[in-house]
């Protein structure tokens, strides 16, 4: 079997906030349509990996990155339009930030930068984002109220559907499930896997058992550093290699 | 039921610390109601002094007529209306060289700048707003006069534009520090947010930014509106303090403050002159009241429409 060409591959990545080195040389690769799991007690690296894959990195003003992070094979920090690099890695946070606008202009916001003008093709992508985001029932008759008016579970999915609105070809979400309840929770998960037959999915969890029920591999981060990579069966097996990933995931430590 | 050890630390508490309390809590409330005090015995005063005139006025001649001769000896006419043109226009032209420049530096400063040059640059717009009115004056009637009557098509220096343009110099450092207070009010989230969905700066700023930050940068645009408004000394030096209408850019005209700091002195008090001037007093009240009124609206206004 011949390996697809990998859409994310990271090697050697290391990452430093003033003096404190908080990524200790991360290597590994993520396939095309993939669902990619990376769980790890907190203050592990998760979120800074994620920050790293769409150059958001750069915004915390002391922080050093060394390593390569690829995505489609051209490297990150020779990109020449970050903003176009933004919109192929759609990220979603763990606390929803709702712009201070209508929920339709919320949807609409990445489309328009990239500099889509044509109302109805908005309309067609705020409808088909939100109904990608299970939100659309509930807000269709209040597209133009603000956003930060909705509860903490509508407005972290409708940041869900801001990630999709300007068709990522990966998606990341760190911690999505954080503000919402579990059955929007599952509906957004079988969105998920709707989703992968057109984009790759990365997904920082806290809930291990959100990773074993979605992610085709799983990746352990233990201080900043990776501990097992395998596919998703294994590191919930019995047998995974390292000792503390089968204490992580059955919640002896964490 | 036992008690929460915070219910016995409150009635634990010495009566002093309670005293003490109520006395703070007394204090800062007379500070707050005390701007209402003042804000009313302000205009009871200009009211008391101006009131015995307003009866005999003749309000269509005062605001409608441009013929201001408070001392004339056979026929008194009080004819405010090229005053009031005066005060508007410069007022009007000011804050359309002031507005965009004062809200083009707070977005610089407050997004596109950072470390040294940042700070470097507050101090300047600081020392700037420190800049006494009256040296304004000379700047007009020395440097900006001499410059007008070289580079523009105008026969005196002295005049509307000199004039507006000092105000608007006058009024930027205050709509750049209280704008660029209700950029840095927006959250971070939002500008990350804007970002990592592939938003250049300048969109972030235009699209997110300004609505976000619009009731405070419509408060540093009204600042300075008042600022320029209830500027005296200056205008009296540079408007050529000429009573008439402004036909172009470039006429000589008078405002309602420079009139009041001119004619005060000169007049003996509770003579109709004297009276006359409290009533422009109470005039420059109410348009600032307007002013504010118009802007509360604007503000509402907003509000509804997105919410």
């Amino acid at each position: 079997m011949v390996n697809p060409p990998a859409k994310i591959a990271v090697e050697n990545l290391r990452v430093s906030y003033g003096h404190r080195e908080v990524l200790h040389g991360l290597s590994f690769t993520v396939a095309p349509n993939e669902i990619f799991a990376i769980i790890g007690p907190a203050q592990s690296g998760k979120t800074t990996l994620l920050r790293c894959l769409n150059r958001t990195l750069e915004f915390t003003p002391h922080a050093r990155l060394s390593g390569i992070v690829r995505v489609d094979g051209e490297a990150l920090a020779h990109v020449a339009d970050v903003h176009a690099l933004r919109r192929k890695v759609g990220m979603v946070a763990p606390l929803p930030v709702g712009l201070p606008m209508t929920i339709y202009d919320n949807v609409a916001f990445a489309p328009r930068c990239a500099g889509v003008r044509d109302r109805a093709e908005l309309d067609a992508r705020v409808e088909r984002c939100l109904r990608q985001a299970a939100l659309w029932d509930e807000v269709k008759d209040r597209l133009h109220t603000l956003g930060t008016r909705l509860s903490g579970g509508q407005q972290q999915r409708l940041t869900i559907a801001r990630a999709l609105s300007h068709d990522p070809e990966i998606l990341c979400l760190d911690e999505f499930s954080i503000a919402i309840d579990p059955v929007t929770t599952m509906r957004i998960e079988e969105v998920l896997r709707e989703l992968r037959r057109r984009m790759t999915i990365v997904l920082v969890t806290n809930l291990v058992q959100q990773a074993r029920r979605l992610a085709d591999r799983t990746m352990f981060l233990w201080n900043g550093e990776l501990v097992e990579l395998d596919r998703t069966e294994v590191i919930f097996g019995d047998q995974p290699r390292d000792r503390r990933t089968y204490e992580y995931t059955r919640g002896f430590f964490g | 039921m036992s008690e929460t050890p915070l219910e016995t630390l409150r009635r634990h508490r010495p009566r002093w610390d309670r005293v003490g309390e109520r006395a703070v809590e007394g204090l800062i409330r007379l500070c707050g109601y005390s701007a209402i005090l003042f804000v009313l015995g302000i205009f009871l005063f200009v009211f008391r002094e101006g009131a015995p005139l307003l009866p005999k006025l003749d309000w269509g001649r005062v605001l409608l007529s441009p013929e201001w001769y408070p001392t004339s000896r056979m026929h008194v006419r009080y004819g405010v209306a090229a005053m009031i043109a005066g005060t508007l226009s410069v007022t009007a032209l000011a804050m359309v060289l002031a507005v965009p420049f004062g809200l083009g530096a707070a977005i610089f400063v407050s997004e596109f700048c950072t470390g040294r040059v940042k700070e470097t640059l507050k101090i300047v717009i600081e020392l700037l707003a420190a800049i006494p009115s009256i040296v304004w004056g000379f700047i007009g009637l020395s440097v900006t006069n001499r410059l007008i009557q070289t580079y523009l098509p105008a026969p005196v220096g002295l005049n509307l534009f000199n004039a507006a343009c000092l105000l608007a110099l006058m009024s930027v450092p205050i709509i750049v520090s209280i704008g660029e207070d209700a950029l840095k009010a927006v959250p971070d989230s939002y500008r990350e947010a804007a970002l990592a969905l592939g938003a250049t700066r300048w969109q972030t700023v235009y699209r997110v930014l300004l609505p976000a930050a619009r009731h405070g940068l419509l408060a540093a645009v009204l600042l300075g509106v008042g600022r320029a408004i209830g500027e005296t000394m200056a205008v009296l030096m540079a408007t050529g303090h000429a009573n008439q209408f402004p036909r172009s850019l470039f006429d000589p005209i008078r405002t309602l403050t420079a009139t009041i700091a001119a004619e005060l002195g000169e007049t003996a008090v509770g003579s109709d002159h004297y009276r006359m001037l409290f009533v422009i007093g109470l005039m420059l009240f109410t348009i600032t009241f307007i002013v504010n009124l118009l802007a509360d609206l604007a503000v509402r206004g907003v509000r509804n429409k997105t919410g």
